[in-house]
């Protein structure tokens, strides 16, 4: 018996830009990296060739914890994306992530009016097409 | 008489540091961003200023793109592309801009690899260039209406931040169709209430439908000389007295604080430069793409303090009649707004300050404002005009 094939994703699928290899990498294996500059000792979000704080190259990923808080939150009633239609309403919100940088994802595993700024979040995963899969979050445990 | 002589810029700005690079093979080993930000690296080096001292950026493709990407959040930008010449007038375009104390240390950079990039085949990434890639990556795989739900972001943040209402917001779009009334080219004159407001469609929450700017066709022009020659011609001259543009990001998951726009810099960065306080200007024309936008604009520009829009805007101050007359055509929200509407802003406030708005005449108009806002809250141009009493 083979595996059912799975459902095309709805979503538009990310391309890997220049510097973010690592980053698509560990999300294979489910696992949630945050870029750092060695130099400034600091973490670079999205990820880059370059530091934009001091311009150097020696960056690296470091395992993140994959938890955060909501900054601020919008629930789509009406996407654009005619794919994801059927996953509407859903909430799409800015994160906060406890090394000190912002990201966009969805709040899922929750009703949408339920997500709320400031409220406690963590990391957990859909599926690309490519094997890839993209980090969403949901309410903290 | 031209600007030249009598506006020289002789001496008034200097090249303080350069970097090149270039290899016998043809081939350089970096390219895009890599290339962009080690060319930037050695000519800061080489005038003995770091990244953190860069005020000012020049870049052919995208100036936002290229300053989110190495953080740099200039107070004036240049993307000008008039191909080979392009580096030329960026130059006399910063001398310019330092001469008027714009700002103070402008970074001007190129990087192209077209022998490498045959062995490349990511290369068109970097080239597809105004940002395009990283917001395909980092925003677009999750979904958010654009561009409402970079500004739905925006009213959340300032709701828990400050506890500003969907009532306080819903008030500034009935203080403008108030002026729309009064402009016979207006898309919408109906009055509306509140409750119109928050009756209409929760799109994107927690902005609603007539939270949110129209889609119409439109244009508009303008034509700018000295003054010198301005005296001369058809109309009263209406003279830019301050002028400022700075941007912090490009992607709305780049703004530092969704509650604090670069207004907050271009805003009084202008007004210094005028000679005014925000007490002095007589109308506004704030770039209204959303309500939230507007809310944002008066707080930053300094109209009030910032969280205090909401309740700012509930006297009905914005409307006819009111101690700030704010974009009296009726705006984006209920006159025209064909996706770029910052020449709106520009024309309403030269007719406002030459007094020929008929019905809707601020009285004795003398100083406008003109408050640009481009992309996702990300580049704010605040311009300052008023009349020969004002000049
Ligand atoms: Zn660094």
């Amino acid at each position: 018996m083979s595996d059912p094939t799975p459902d095309p994703s709805p979503r538009i699928q990310p391309p890997v830009t220049e510097g973010a290899e690592g980053f698509w990498e560990a999300t294979r294996a489910r696992r949630y990296v945050l870029q750092w500059c060695l130099d400034c000792e600091a973490p670079v979000s999205y990820p880059r060739v370059v530091c934009p704080g001091c311009l150097g190259a020696r960056l690296e990923y470091r395992p993140a914890s994959g938890r955060g808080t909501v900054y601020a939150v919008t629930v789509e009633h009406r996407p654009q994306n005619p794919a994801m239609r059927s996953l509407a309403p859903y909430a799409v919100a800015l994160v906060d992530l406890e090394e000190g940088v912002r990201v966009l994802s969805n709040v899922v595993d929750c009703a949408p009016d339920d997500v709320t700024v400031g409220l406690a979040v963590a990391v957990t995963w859909e599926p690309l097409d490519d094997g890839r899969n993209l980090p969403l979050f949901r309410p903290a445990p | 008489m031209s600007g030249q002589g009598d506006r020289s810029l002789r001496g008034a700005a200097a090249i303080v540091g350069v970097a090149d690079a270039a290899s016998p093979t043809g081939v350089l080993d970096l390219w895009g961003r890599a290339l962009e930000a080690e060319m930037v690296r050695q000519a800061l080096d080489d005038a003995g200023l770091t990244l953190a001292d860069v005020d000012g950026v020049c870049h052919t493709t995208s100036s936002m793109a290229f300053a989110e990407y190495l953080g740099i959040h200039p107070s004036y930008t240049d993307s000008t592309m008039t191909g080979g010449s392009s580096f030329e007038v960026h130059a006399e375009h910063a001398a310019a801009a330092i001469a008027a104390g714009l700002c103070e240390v402008v970074v001007c950079v190129y990087a192209a690899t077209p022998r490498g990039d045959r062995n490349r085949p990511t290369a068109a990434n970097f080239r597809g260039g105004a940002g395009a890639d990283q917001m395909m990556a980092w925003e677009a795989p999750y979904g958010m209406r654009m561009p409402m739900g970079p500004y739905a972001l925006a009213a959340s943040r300032h709701m828990a931040t400050y506890g500003t209402t969907s009532e306080q917001l819903a008030q500034i779009a009935v203080s403008t169709r108030q002026w729309a009334a009064m402009n016979p080219s207006a898309r919408y004159r109906d009055p509306l209430t509140i409750d119109d407001v928050l009756a209409s469609p929760l799109e994107t929450s927690p902005l609603h439908k007539l939270d949110c700017c129209l889609v119409t066709d439109g244009a508009g022009a303008f034509v700018m000389t000295s003054a010198d020659r301005a005296r001369d011609l058809a109309q009263p001259p209406v003279y830019l007295l301050g002028a400022s543009t700075c941007h912090d990001h490009l992607m709305i998951s780049q703004m530092p604080d969704l509650t604090v726009t670069p207004g907050a810099r271009s805003g009084p960065a202008a007004f210094r430069m005028a000679g005014v306080k925000p007490d002095d200007v007589d109308v506004l024309e704030a770039y209204d793409s959303f309500t939230i936008t507007a809310l944002l604009h008066l707080e930053d520009l300094g109209f009030c303090e910032k969280g205090e829009g909401g309740p700012f805007v509930m006297d009905g101050k914005l409307g006819p009649g009111g101690a700030l007359p704010t974009n009296t055509n009726g705006g984006g929200l209920s006159y025209t707004h064909p996706g770029m509407y910052g020449m709106f802003l520009i024309v309403e406030a030269v007719r406002q300050l030459r007094g020929t708005c008929g019905e809707r005449q601020v009285p004795g108009a003398e100083v406008a404002v003109a408050h640009g806002s481009g992309m996702v809250l990300s580049c704010m141009a605040t311009l300052v005009l008023g009349t020969e009493a004002t000049r």
